[in-house]
């Protein structure tokens, strides 16, 4: 009665998810580089190395949702129900991510400037797109509807990247009018070229990590989606 | 003669009116809801170190999207009740149509709530406003823009779901950050007594933002809809 | 002119993975009335949908009047939807239902033409009164008025005697025979044997969205379709 129409055969059980080991691999890589070979900034101390988890956890929030707009907006064309996993999937990973920035951002503030939160632009933004990841997963959660999720979250998603340009320009607005009374500067430094690289290769390999969880979580909803079927048959 | 895209979504806009100012309902519970977060708010604040006419704009601003809320909530429940929905879309009307039609229901809604707002907010702050009255009002009118345009589309996806009442704040609160931002920052400004131009950036930021979401929204509307 | 009021040809519509109107072709021609049986989850209230234009159809061909159905205003605005929900807007009174309608559908002097239809279906004298205020036999009355006063060269009707006691039956039965006499083609899906084969003229039932009768209201004898739909519908489960 229910014939299937789009079925992908799933992965099998055992496999060995070389994507992911080399990934965190890399990244573990790179801290040793960042922590033992990499100097210690002059100003910021020892502390100046959560940077280096930072400013890559932040570089793939900001990616992740840019996936999740652009799969989004693609389904909306070609109806096509792995963009959709894959939209979700990098939802579920940017959000990891995004609060990974929120996290850092105080480690690295506190011993550095003193406070806690500074409503810096970029943290700021951060903060924004947290709430808006947060508003996409709350809302697919609210939907049972299969096709409808999917519509939705392509909705949410398009709009959402076009609300973060906004936000930006409001905050920056917001910071040119109303001149902080500390100067804060968690933008870096211009970093000589040690640590330069060891900021590029963090880029990399956390590129690499979120590639690497978005497939491990795509398969882990394609796995799902077989067993609701099965169900249902 | 069919109606053409405008003139559909002015009879969607007068039809949601008449039902909502027939009950009134909804537009008593956002007014009264109104009032008491502008009387809650001032108590809040210790008036010897913040002054009343600082806070009056914030103030002002924030309640303006909370009880925005509210009216969204109920522009689509009035469609889903007896399925009326489906009536509208098979009628030979663009679904863009009916978009524009309760985005502009919403509009008044919203702009009604606030002709009471605004003076509610000078009378309990002490707070003059006749002075920037004519800024106030376009600011009232780009604000007001924004959240309809943004909030009418999320109240058609949010009426699909279950927790309607709670998705719509948790999605759409973000999207109204900006106009609160840009509405507040500029009313402070000309309640000061600050020229107008000084605003123009913000004033820039809610026109484009209302180009832009106005626009993208109408666009995404019938994405909205079962197909 | 003359193409037929509803025609459609190999239509499917599928929801992601489940298929709700596999393969479907039939005809129904001016004045006469297809009522559409079968068991819950065939597909019927799908397949009217998508002739209703809420829909769009996944593959075939569905028209109204000879124009193809996806998106196409201009067929919508050939077509009336009666559902077992009123679809009227419970503040507004029946005047106001049927007038918006009416705009709705570009109809001449809406007002008036609210006023006839009500007069028609013998509810002009609540005409005034909010929906919500009156009976369902009334209500369901008036929402015929909504979706017949564009004058609809196809009439959709959903389960229409759901919640309807005998006298409402009766009278809606009477009233669809009369919009039927007056050159409307139907599509009557309804549980209701008996009220079906009453307004018939054709008569169909649906089983995993597929038609699997098909035939004439002429040569059936309503006590034989009946055992027979029964057997039917005791193998689906």
């Amino acid at each position: 009665m229910t014939a299937p129409m789009t079925r992908q055969a799933p992965p099998s059980r055992r496999v060995f998810d070389w994507m992911l080991l080399l990934a965190i691999a890399a990244v573990v890589a790179t801290y040793v580089r960042a922590i033992v070979f990499t100097p210690v900034e002059r100003l910021q101390g020892p502390a100046q190395k959560i940077f280096y988890i930072h400013a890559p956890s932040a570089w793939v929030a900001f990616l992740a949702f840019g996936v999740v707009a652009f799969a989004g907006a693609m389904y909306l064309w070609l109806k096509d129900e792995r963009l959709d996993r894959i939209a979700e999937s990098s939802a579920e990973v940017g959000v990891i991510f995004t609060t990974g920035v929120l996290l850092t951002g105080p480690m690295w503030g506190k011993p550095v400037w003193g406070t806690w939160w500074t409503w810096d632009a970029r943290l700021t933004l951060t903060l924004f797109l947290w709430f808006v990841y947060v508003g996409y997963l709350v809302m697919r959660g609210a939907l049972d509807d299969r096709a409808q999720r999917a519509r939705f979250s392509a909705v949410l998603g398009i709009l959402g990247s076009l609300l973060i340009p906004f936000i930006h320009l409001s905050v920056y607005l917001f910071r040119t009018l109303h001149p902080e009374p500390i100067v804060l500067k968690p933008s870096a430094p211009s970093l000589p070229g040690e640590m330069l690289t060891t900021l590029l290769i963090a880029f990399l390999s956390f590129t690499l990590l979120y590639l690497a969880l978005v497939r491990a979580r795509y398969r882990l909803g394609v796995l799902r989606d077989h067993a609701a079927l099965a169900e249902e048959e | 003669m069919r109606p053409d895209l405008l003139r559909a979504a002015a009879m969607v806009a007068r039809k949601d009116l008449t039902i909502e100012f027939r009950t009134k309902t909804a537009f008593f519970a956002a007014s009264a809801f109104t009032l008491l977060a502008i009387v809650i708010f001032f108590f809040a604040w210790d008036p010897t170190a913040v002054s009343a006419i600082d806070l009056a704009p914030g103030v002002l601003w924030v309640i303006f999207t909370f009880s925005g809320l509210l009216g969204l909530q109920r522009s689509f429940n009035v469609e889903h009740a007896d399925r009326a929905m489906d009536a509208l879309l098979a009628a030979p009307i663009a679904r863009e149509s009916i978009y524009l039609g309760k985005a502009a229901a919403n509009l008044v809604f919203v702009l009604a709530v606030q002709v009471l707002a605004i003076p509610a907010v000078a009378l309990f702050y002490n707070a003059p406003m006749g002075h920037a009255a004519g800024g106030l009002a376009l600011i009232a009118v780009l604000a007001a823009i924004g959240l309809v345009a943004v909030g009418t589309l999320f109240s058609s996806i949010a009426s699909n779901t279950r927790l309607a009442e709670l998705l719509l704040p948790v999605v759409v609160l973000p999207f109204f950050v900006p106009i609160v931002m840009a509405a507040a920052q500029s009313t402070g400004r000309i309640m000061a007594g600050r020229p107008l131009a000084e605003s123009a950036s913000w004033l820039q930021l809610l026109a484009g933002y209302d180009l832009v979401f106005a626009a993208a929204c109408m666009l995404a509307f019938p994405y909205t809809l079962e197909e | 002119m003359h193409a037929p009021a509803v025609e459609v040809r190999g239509l499917h519509k599928t929801f992601g993975r489940r298929r709700a109107v596999s393969g479907v072709d039939f005809t129904v021609a001016d004045g006469e009335c297809l009522a559409l049986f079968g068991p819950n989850g065939a597909g019927k209230t799908t397949l009217l949908r998508v002739l209703a234009g809420l829909l769009k159809p996944s593959a075939g061909v569905a028209r109204i009047a000879g124009i193809a159905l996806p998106g196409a205003a201009e067929a919508r605005a050939r077509v009336g939807l009666l559902a077992h929900a009123t679809l009227l807007y419970a503040a507004l009174s029946a005047r106001e239902n049927v007038e918006f309608a009416a705009r709705l559908y570009g109809v001449p002097d809406p007002s008036a033409a609210a006023l006839a239809v009500l007069e028609r279906m013998g509810v002009a004298h609540r005409a005034e009164t909010p929906v919500r205020q009156l009976s369902r036999g009334l209500q369901q009355r008036v929402a015929i008025a909504r979706a017949t006063v564009h004058a609809p060269r196809v009439l959709l009707l959903d389960e229409p005697f759901t919640g309807l006691d005998d006298a409402g039956a009766l009278a809606l039965t009477t009233m669809l025979n009369a919009v039927r006499a007056s050159g409307a083609a139907m599509l009557l899906v309804t549980h209701n044997l008996s009220e079906g084969l009453a307004l018939a003229t054709h008569a169909a039932v649906m089983r995993d969205g597929a038609f699997v009768r098909h035939e004439p209201r002429a040569g059936v004898d309503p006590a034989t379709y009946a055992a027979e739909y029964r057997e039917l519908l005791a193998r689906a489960s």
